[in-house]
């Protein structure tokens, strides 16, 4: 504890390529504006691309394309890319500070925390507004981060990677259970499958006028705690080391971690894997500054969720593929190829 | 090796398990919809019961609770395996995707053969078994490295990816399936226990007589590999034949009872390390208790469940998990 600072950083080095980081902010910003025109112009009715821009620059209600365009796919894909985008940081931020390679909001309790807080909004209040059921995924979310935590922490041994990880299979199948339990006794699994299963598909612009400001505050705060979150990623006693004060900056991007995954889930249902599998490929791109992470994971997150959520609308038309199954499937072999290849070097 | 306060241990916890296990039997049979009182049900097994509780308990009631109490072995013996194989206390079928696997084969099964001929009852845990054979081997090589071995966090990573991917596989091809298959679909996954007829006891009996006394004929090959891989090297075990030909064994019994008895995922982890904690790690003494354990949790979870939500009822695997993942919090806590 009594070395140096310079000597604490280089002997965890930050490896960072601020070039690729740039480049993928960048591209991936045009990839996204891209997908998302892409994603507007396929489907049932297919649509110009000059319409699709007609429509947003210039609405008219008396054309069926742009009502098309405007009611129906432009909520959906923003709703998409927004909530991409919320997975993959909570998933970074998750795995920066529990230094863990496996953490995300699903495997940690978060979104069964929050889809059992759904369970409960249809169970007992069918007239909830969606702010309430937010509020409430948030509320959820938390409760299952303070189980997995609690009980990761009651242990001697502290919070090793497997035992958080066992923790918080133990949560997420409780609480998802509990859920599903609920959600049977009241037989509501029907419209609990469609709020989940149905992806972004009814997402409209009211939901989306408290979602977006909601993540977008997630993400600036998440930055803002970025280079704190690389130094925490080092290890706590090196962060400790460096004067940082660890109980708060752990606090706050913890309260970050629940608002974006309650949110996303509130959208969508909890869709695994994005927020596992995004930041390991960021890091593997941009290396380990999470600076560069998380913008990156949320561009990565966004382009990702459309590119997926088109896919599981025109794959199998004209059922709807749930989008969940369609992120699973893109992103194994990638996923399979990092965990063989750096498995233990993440951990 | 083991003194007479273990060996009474051992004595009084393998007793009360198997009273626990004839407590809920006779819990199980008192309970729901036609039920016989616990003296009716002594008459009948007596052979002194009318054709009304002879009907109940024999064509009924007794199926389902053999199914579920040789699924909830076949489950339990086969995380033991699994857990003890990689020293990984994650390790279970249903996180490591050997049950989405199954699972996947049994959506291909509905799809493209009819679920009312008899033969399905035997051909189905064969399909399961296949698509868990498959996820293993594949989960086995991806996570395997010359040199190395299995390295834990790696075979979870691969495993959970895997299952994630083998569970889009399943959904996907389910919203092709009609609505009566799409809700045995639905019900499968969710893990109610949908064998109730003698048959199914009769296509999963094989499996767990054969395959369980043969594991615990393996127990000390257990115990060496549950070392560190030099040791098992050091006193003379095949380490890669018998870890192969274990793993193959745990995924059968993981397989086919989840062909009866559907998507059941926390009965693999969590009996194991209730019947560790109970007796300790000797796999001679610890199979046969995890084995009860398993067999007592899917049994009592099937009853609660049937007779919670009448006439439909929750599916075990929601209740096993329920009732289960409390004391295993508890057990992650307070152990080390």
């Amino acid at each position: 504890m009594f070395k140096t600072k310079t000597k604490l950083i280089q002997e965890n080095k930050v490896y960072s390529r601020p070039a690729v980081g740039t480049a993928i902010l960048l591209l991936g910003f045009a990839l996204l504006l891209l997908s998302i025109v892409l994603a507007i112009s396929v489907g049932a009715a297919k649509i110009q691309f000059l319409t699709v821009w007609n429509a947003v620059i210039n609405y008219d209600p008396t054309r069926e394309a742009d009502r098309i365009i405007m009611s129906l796919r432009l909520p959906r894909e923003l709703g998409a890319a927004i909530v991409g985008a919320a997975f993959a940081v909570s998933g970074a931020i998750m795995q920066g500070m529990t230094r863990n390679p496996l953490a995300d909001p699903g495997l940690l309790g978060l979104n069964a925390g929050a889809s059992l807080a759904l369970a409960c909004v249809f169970a007992f209040n069918t007239e909830a507004n969606y702010l309430t059921v937010m509020i409430l995924s948030f509320i959820g979310a938390g409760i299952g981060a303070v189980l997995v935590f609690g009980l990761g922490s009651m242990s001697r041994g502290g919070l090793t990677p497997i035992r958080i990880t066992l923790a918080g299979a133990a949560v997420s199948a409780l609480l998802s259970s509990l859920g599903e339990g609920i959600a049977l006794y009241f037989k509501l699994s029907q419209d609990l499958a469609f709020w989940t299963a149905g992806g972004v598909s009814g997402t409209n612009w009211a939901q989306l006028k408290i979602i977006v400001p909601v993540v977008l505050v997630g993400i600036i705060v998440a930055v803002m705690f970025s280079r704190q979150l690389t130094i925490l990623s080092f290890g706590e006693e090196v962060a400790r080391g460096l004067g940082q004060r660890t109980l708060f900056t752990k606090i706050v991007l913890m309260i970050v971690v629940l608002i974006l995954a309650g949110a996303a889930v509130s959208l969508v249902g909890a869709i695994a894997f994005v927020g596992l599998m995004v930041p390991h490929i960021v890091r593997f791109l941009v290396g380990t500054d999470y600076r560069w992470i998380i913008p990156c994971s949320a561009i990565f997150g966004s382009v990702l969720m459309v590119l997926a959520d088109t896919f599981a609308r025109t794959v199998n038309a004209p059922y709807e593929t749930p989008v969940g199954a369609v992120v699973a499937m893109i992103g194994v072999p990638f996923f399979l190829y990092l965990a063989r290849k750096g498995g233990r070097k993440l951990s | 090796m083991m003194n007479a306060r273990q060996i009474k241990r051992i004595r009084v916890t393998t007793i009360a398990a198997i009273l626990l296990l004839i407590a809920v039997f006779i819990i199980s049979v008192a309970t729901g919809f036609a039920s016989l009182t616990p003296s009716e049900l002594f008459r009948t097994i007596m052979g002194q019961g009318t054709p009304r509780e002879n009907l109940i308990l024999f064509e009924f009631r007794l199926p389902r609770i053999i199914v579920a109490i040789l699924a909830g072995m076949g489950l339990a013996v086969s995380g033991a395996i699994l857990q003890s194989i990689t020293k990984n206390p994650l390790s279970d079928p249903g996180i490591l995707g050997i049950n989405a696997g199954a699972g996947l084969m049994v959506v291909v099964y509905i799809m493209f053969f009819t679920v009312e001929t008899t033969s399905f009852l035997y051909v189905l845990p064969l399909f399961a078994l296949f698509g868990g054979m498959l996820t293993a081997f594949v989960i086995y090589i991806m996570s395997y490295i010359k040199g190395e071995g299995v390295e834990p966090t790696r075979l979870v990573l691969v495993g959970v990816g895997l299952a994630a991917a083998l569970y889009g596989a399943t959904l996907t091809l389910s919203t092709r399936l009609d609505m009566e298959d799409y809700s045995f679909m639905a019900n499968w996954m969710a893990g109610r226990i949908w064998g109730d007829d003698w048959t199914f006891v009769l296509s999963l009996l094989p499996w767990i007589l054969l395959l369980i006394p043969y594991t615990m004929f393996k127990s000390n090959v257990l115990n060496t590999l549950n070392l560190h891989e030099n040791v098992s090297v050091g006193v003379g075990v095949n380490v890669s034949r018998e870890r192969i030909s274990l793993i193959m064994i745990s995924v059968a019994l993981a397989s086919a009872s989840v062909a009866v008895s559907g998507g059941i995922g926390f009965v693999g982890l969590m009996a194991p390390h209730i019947a560790r904690s109970l007796v300790g790690p000797r796999h001679q003494v610890f199979l046969p208790v995890a084995a009860l354990v398993g067999g007592i949790l899917l049994l009592a979870a099937d009853t609660i469940g049937r007779v919670v939500l009448d006439p439909s009822g929750i599916p075990a695997g929601i209740i096993v998990t329920i009732i289960g993942a409390p004391y295993f919090m508890y057990l992650l806590a307070r152990k080390n």
